[in-house]
């Protein structure tokens, strides 16, 4: 067959798609579901209520396709700008693996599918608050708020942060102050992360026209807000162990993963303007992201520890 | 007059069959969950 007969067949919808179950399983954003998965987990074990494991199990694979399905809707929207950006031009849609119309569609009823399942098995809650983190983060993150301004990422890291309180209200039907605090830290761990990212991919982001922080109020501006959003995270950070949620072993960890994170934006903010390798911007991403998987570690450290503690003593 | 077909190409029906597969196991790890919740459920 020409060429040009397979072009005219494919896009006339005609041929059999060649995508395969990875390539679909690549537009659920893994790495970012198993951030999802473990910060929904945390939410879960640390409510004060026992759940069946059975329950738990369910409650969190609902809770990362859900999270999955969110990514794949993003991804559908997104297949130009990614186009355009190295960091994403090999994702499926772009790569040609998988067509648009596809992706919609898996987004979509994996995006039902997920709620439901929430819903009937575990809790209408949890149901909800899965469901309005879809629409959030597809509809006013993707569709509306990353291509109109640069507060995009730290409006649309409320998805990103809802998690364990998914987690904890599939557990126990209700949302606490507690749930709160977790949603914080990831929260107002987003626009540090996503702007060190931004600092060294300006170039790309410019081109798919997404208006980041560095390209809209520059680099200077950027380091000092990087700066003080890791001023506000350090105290919130040991917030639960402040409160009485968590040890003063929690705290003094969390504290130490905090000061760090100054001292990596820090250099950031010390980073010359002259410097073209942005090796601190590089250090603080990935800092960032072991601080997250460490703190949120550090919490569930404690609450099993302090379980167990418990358990001892009855 | 014989029907236009249009015959698919060994990588096609390859990734179908790939396809396939990983639908079936989530169907049936979907069955294996609704079964099991709903025993845990009845029997809570």
């Amino acid at each position: 067959m020409s060429l040009v007969e397979k072009n005219a067949l494919e896009d006339a919808g005609l041929r059999l798609s060649e995508a395969t179950a990875a390539d679909f399983f690549a537009l659920l954003k893994p790495r970012v579901m198993s951030l999802v998965v473990f910060t929904a987990f945390v939410g879960l074990v640390a409510a004060p209520v026992h759940t069946n494991p059975l329950i738990a199990l369910v409650a969190v694979l609902a809770i990362a396709v859900g999270a999955g399905a969110s990514g794949a809707l993003n991804m559908w929207y997104d297949a130009e700008v990614d186009a355009v950006m190295k960091r994403t031009a090999s994702r499926p849609i772009p790569a040609g693996r998988i067509r648009p119309g596809e992706a919609l569609a898996f987004g979509l009823v994996l995006s039902a599918f997920s709620v439901m399942t929430l819903g009937v098995f575990v809790n209408w809650l949890a149901a909800a608050l899965l469901a309005f983190t879809i629409v959030f983060y597809a509809v006013i993150y993707t569709m509306w708020l990353k291509r109109r301004t640069p507060q995009n990422i730290v409006i649309g890291g409320a998805a990103g942060a809802i998690p364990p309180v998914i987690g904890w209200a599939a557990a126990t039907g209700s949302v606490s102050l507690e749930s709160i605090i977790l949603f914080l830290i990831i929260f107002l761990w987003t626009p540090p992360h996503f702007w060190a990212l931004a600092l060294f991919k300006k170039d790309e982001y410019a081109r798919a026209g997404i208006p980041m922080m560095p390209n809209v109020a520059g680099i200077p501006s950027t380091k000092r807000q990087i700066f003080a959003y890791t001023l506000i995270i350090f105290p919130v950070g040991v917030l639960p162990a402040v409160l009485g949620y968590a040890s003063l072993g929690y705290g003094v960890v969390a504290g130490g993963l905090g000061a760090a994170f100054v001292w990596y934006a820090w250099k950031v903010l010390m980073m010359s303007e002259d410097d073209r390798t942005m090796k601190p911007a590089k250090a603080l991403f990935a800092y960032s992201l072991l601080y997250l998987f460490a703190i949120f570690t550090a919490y569930l450290a404690d609450v099993v520890a302090s379980r167990m503690l418990a358990m001892a003593g009855a | 007059m014989e029907l236009e077909t249009i015959k698919p190409t060994e990588a096609e029906l390859k990734a179908r069959r790939n396809r396939s597969v990983a639908i079936a196991l989530a169907l049936a790890a979907f069955v294996i969950i609704v079964y099991v919740v709903s025993m845990v459920r009845m029997g809570a």
